[in-house]
């Protein structure tokens, strides 16, 4: 019998009970749930700083996974919850913030670092973001992925129509003159179009005049009683250019999201608003030249304000075994390593939020290499419009920060604010159809979304 | 005849257990669920269930977008409805005669009826799209009409209605060609001696012999397209433009689980669910009595 069988058979069998028992070593580390809704090259790029992590030390072991979009990772994390069995770790987009934070469902994340005495310098970090998601001068969740809305013009189309390539509009009567030259010129069939039209056409537009989208102080003042004031006169005024150049294409309506991505991409609008995330997917799909620009302005009588964040946060849910949070705050701390930050955002396109990671970008000249990067820092902070380095180099003047933070360019912070931005969208399609006036969407848009705000604050009395 | 008879009393209570199992865990039991949670304002993450009476049902009856769902059901449920069954009948009525690659013909027709409709609405946006679709960009060289369903609330109708009709088509055509099967020659002949033409042969004898199917298709359809039809309008128009495509369903998927407003969400699913058992009821207790079996 023993002949059948070769030499090697019991060491491979002392091998294979090693292969075995290994893995077991590896299992003996705690698991780290992390529910996302990052999709391709994001989900790979989260999936690797995941993989960094668990390489730097033994005892964690964090599990990305994707749960959809992130209205469905919500709600998956949420009917998890219900059944005593959430995630550690879920991503929730910004508007989801006021649900997050009145549901009594999550650790602080200030807190959760205190606990564990785990020190992040959080006043390292960029205000406009952290501020969001701040309550009572402490931070809830930790910022994960954030952008904000900028401006990406077509250069080739911007030279056929005689315009300087280099010079994006800063102010709407630009935009609007530059759409009609395009237009003529059959550079393009449509001037400028929008992605989430809510929150780049509304949202922001309020946000960088200085104006108050909300009462209580864009609802961070309390959840009773808040209400809209899109329907004033800036709003009016902004919504009713748009419906008057929907008319003739100087501006034509998309569609909701990223719909109207395309519209940029094949070149068919010369101009498009946008989250500045896009930057990564339009180097590698898009084939002129092209460039970007800070959000257009009203100009006087209004502010120049700096624009608000969108993007989403990681919250941390209550239910698990205490000792468990400590890999929850280790991973977190991670994440908010300078070196972490810029590696995120040279992979993703999403902003670097901790003003170490900027600094040291800006040293290592990356915002020279890519000057599209940096529209969106300076317009989110006020920073000037071209990066310290490139002005060096070009021997410029440094100048003045062009645009101011004030309470109203802080964020929001609104209940049902989903439905919200569905409502809102819902009456600017009614607008931009024809089918009701400015005036009349705005207050229908207003008087449904104070429903809802009334609702919410009905459903969870803080 | 032969009788099967059961000894004892337990067994046949046995064997529709199963049955009566599922139908209790998964109809029953949520539809309860639901009736109870209508009434009530829950925080979405639990922890504060505040009874509220009918003030859930109260919200909904007077906004105005609810009534407009309702009216974007009937219309989207009886488009579907009538284009599929219509087309169905059309179809199979091609399908049924002698023609070469008659096999052929009849397997490809029921294709449709496989694809989920989630994938339907992703066909029918790439060919309809207005950034990237193929008719619009064809549409634009010969003509300047601007087919822009983004803002267009009836274009946006009659293309979720027409992509789910297609995706209801396969499953009607089979029926129907089951029922045209039946149809005996005998009586076709019989009528074409005494004079009958097709369109006689068709409106006397094949109709009212379709008749069963047919009204079995109309409430199978109509049903489907009240509560199953999701997936083609996620994918295509979200409800928009304006919530000119927000059908009950939709609307009702929309506050509960994107909104997480459970009650309200809730309240809405009785009130479907009443509807649909109205709608149901009145189709047998009317258009049955002009079924002949």
């Amino acid at each position: 019998m023993t002949s059948f069988v070769p030499r090697w058979i019991p060491s491979l069998a002392l091998v294979a009970a090693l292969v075995v028992a290994v893995p077991g070593a590896a299992l003996a580390k705690t698991e780290i749930h992390f529910w996302h809704a990052m999709t391709g090259q994001l989900s790979q790029a989260l999936a690797e700083q995941a993989r960094q992590f668990n390489d730097s030390q033994t005892e964690y072991e964090v599990k990305p996974l994707r749960k959809g979009n992130y209205a469905e990772t919500l709600t998956a994390a949420i009917a998890a919850y219900r059944q005593r069995n959430p995630p550690h770790i879920v991503q929730v987009f910004e508007v989801g913030t006021q649900t997050m934070l009145l549901s009594g469902a999550v650790h602080p994340v200030h807190e959760l670092m205190r606990q564990h005495e785990i020190r992040v310098n959080w006043d390292d970090f960029i205000k406009p973001v952290v501020g969001y998601y701040t309550k009572d001068g402490k931070l809830y969740s930790m910022p994960y992925n954030s952008s904000t809305p900028i401006l990406y013009y077509n250069k080739d189309a911007f030279k056929k129509a005689g315009l300087d390539p280099e010079k994006p509009p800063k102010t709407w009567k630009d935009v609007e003159a530059y759409a009609r030259k395009i237009i003529g010129a059959g550079a393009a069939k449509c001037g400028f179009s929008t992605g989430w039209p809510s929150w780049t056409m509304v949202e922001n537009m309020h946000a960088t005049h200085d104006q108050p989208f909300a009462t209580k102080n864009n609802g961070f003042g309390g959840v009773e009683g808040v209400e809209l004031l899109i329907n004033r006169e800036f709003g009016q005024k902004h919504i009713g250019a748009l419906a008057a150049w929907q008319k003739d294409h100087v501006y034509s309506y998309g569609g909701r999201a990223g719909a109207a991505d395309p519209r940029f991409v094949n070149g068919d609008c010369a101009i498009y608003i946008q989250s500045s995330a896009l930057i990564g997917g339009f180097t590698r799909s898009v084939k002129f030249d092209w460039g970007t620009g800070e959000l257009p302005h009203w100009g006087a009588p209004y502010k120049k304000a700096t624009s608000i964040i969108g993007g989403a946060t990681l919250w941390v849910l209550k239910g698990k075994p205490d000792a468990e949070y400590r890999g929850v705050a280790r991973f977190l701390e991670f994440l908010a390593r300078p070196e972490q930050q810029m590696w995120w955002h040279v992979n993703t396109g999403y902003l670097a939020i901790s003003n170490t990671a900027v600094r040291n970008l800006e040293q290592g000249y990356h915002f020279v290499r890519n000057p599209k990067q940096y529209t969106a820092f300076a317009q989110l902070t006020g920073l000037p419009p071209m990066a310290p380095r490139a002005m060096q180099e070009k021997k410029a003047a440094p100048a003045r920060p062009e645009r101011v933070a004030t309470p109203n360019s802080s964020g929001l912070r609104l209940g049902n604010f989903v439905q919200i931005r569905d409502a809102i969208e819902s009456e600017l399609e009614n607008v931009f159809a024809g089918k009701k006036s400015v005036k009349q969407g705005l207050d229908d848009a207003v008087a449904k979304s104070n429903a809802l705000l009334k609702e919410f604050a009905a459903t969870n009395k803080p | 005849m032969k009788r099967t008879v059961f000894r004892g009393r337990l067994l046949p209570y046995l064997l529709v257990l199963p049955q009566v199992a599922v139908t209790i865990v998964f109809f029953f039991w949520p539809a309860a669920k639901s009736l109870w949670l209508s009434l009530y304002k829950s925080s979405p993450f639990g922890g504060r269930d505040v009874y509220v009476g009918l003030e859930n049902f109260r919200a909904l009856l007077t906004t105005p977008e609810y009534y407009d769902s309702v009216v974007n059901s009937f219309v989207f449920a009886g488009g579907v409805t009538g284009l599929s069954v219509l087309g169905g009948l059309v179809v199979a009525g091609l399908a049924n005669q002698k023609i070469r690659g008659l096999a052929v013909y009849r397997t490809a027709l029921l294709w449709p009826y496989g694809i989920a409709p989630a994938i339907a609405g992703i066909i029918f946006l790439f060919i309809f799209h207005p950034a990237y679709g193929i008719l619009p960009y064809v549409v634009s060289f010969v003509t300047a009409y601007e087919f822009n369903w983004l803002l267009k609330g009836w274009v946006a109708m009659t293309l979720v209605v027409v992509a789910t009709a297609w995706t209801h088509l396969g499953y009607n055509i089979a029926f129907f060609l089951a029922g045209l099967q039946g149809v005996p020659d005998s009586l076709l002949e019989a009528a074409s001696v005494d004079g009958a033409g097709g369109v006689r042969r068709f409106t006397a004898i094949v109709l009212p012999l379709l008749s069963p199917v047919t009204f079995y298709l109309v409430v199978v359809n109509m049903v489907s397209a009240f509560f199953g039809s999701f997936g083609v309008i996620h994918a295509v128009t979200h409800g928009g433009p304006g919530g000119a495509t927000e059908i009950m369903v939709y609307k009702l998927w929309k506050d509960g689980f994107i909104g997480l407003n459970l009650g309200s969400s809730a309240a809405q699913s009785v009130i479907l669910m009443a509807i649909v058992i109205g709608l149901t009821m009145l189709q047998f207790r009317v258009a049955e009595k002009k079924v002949t079996y």
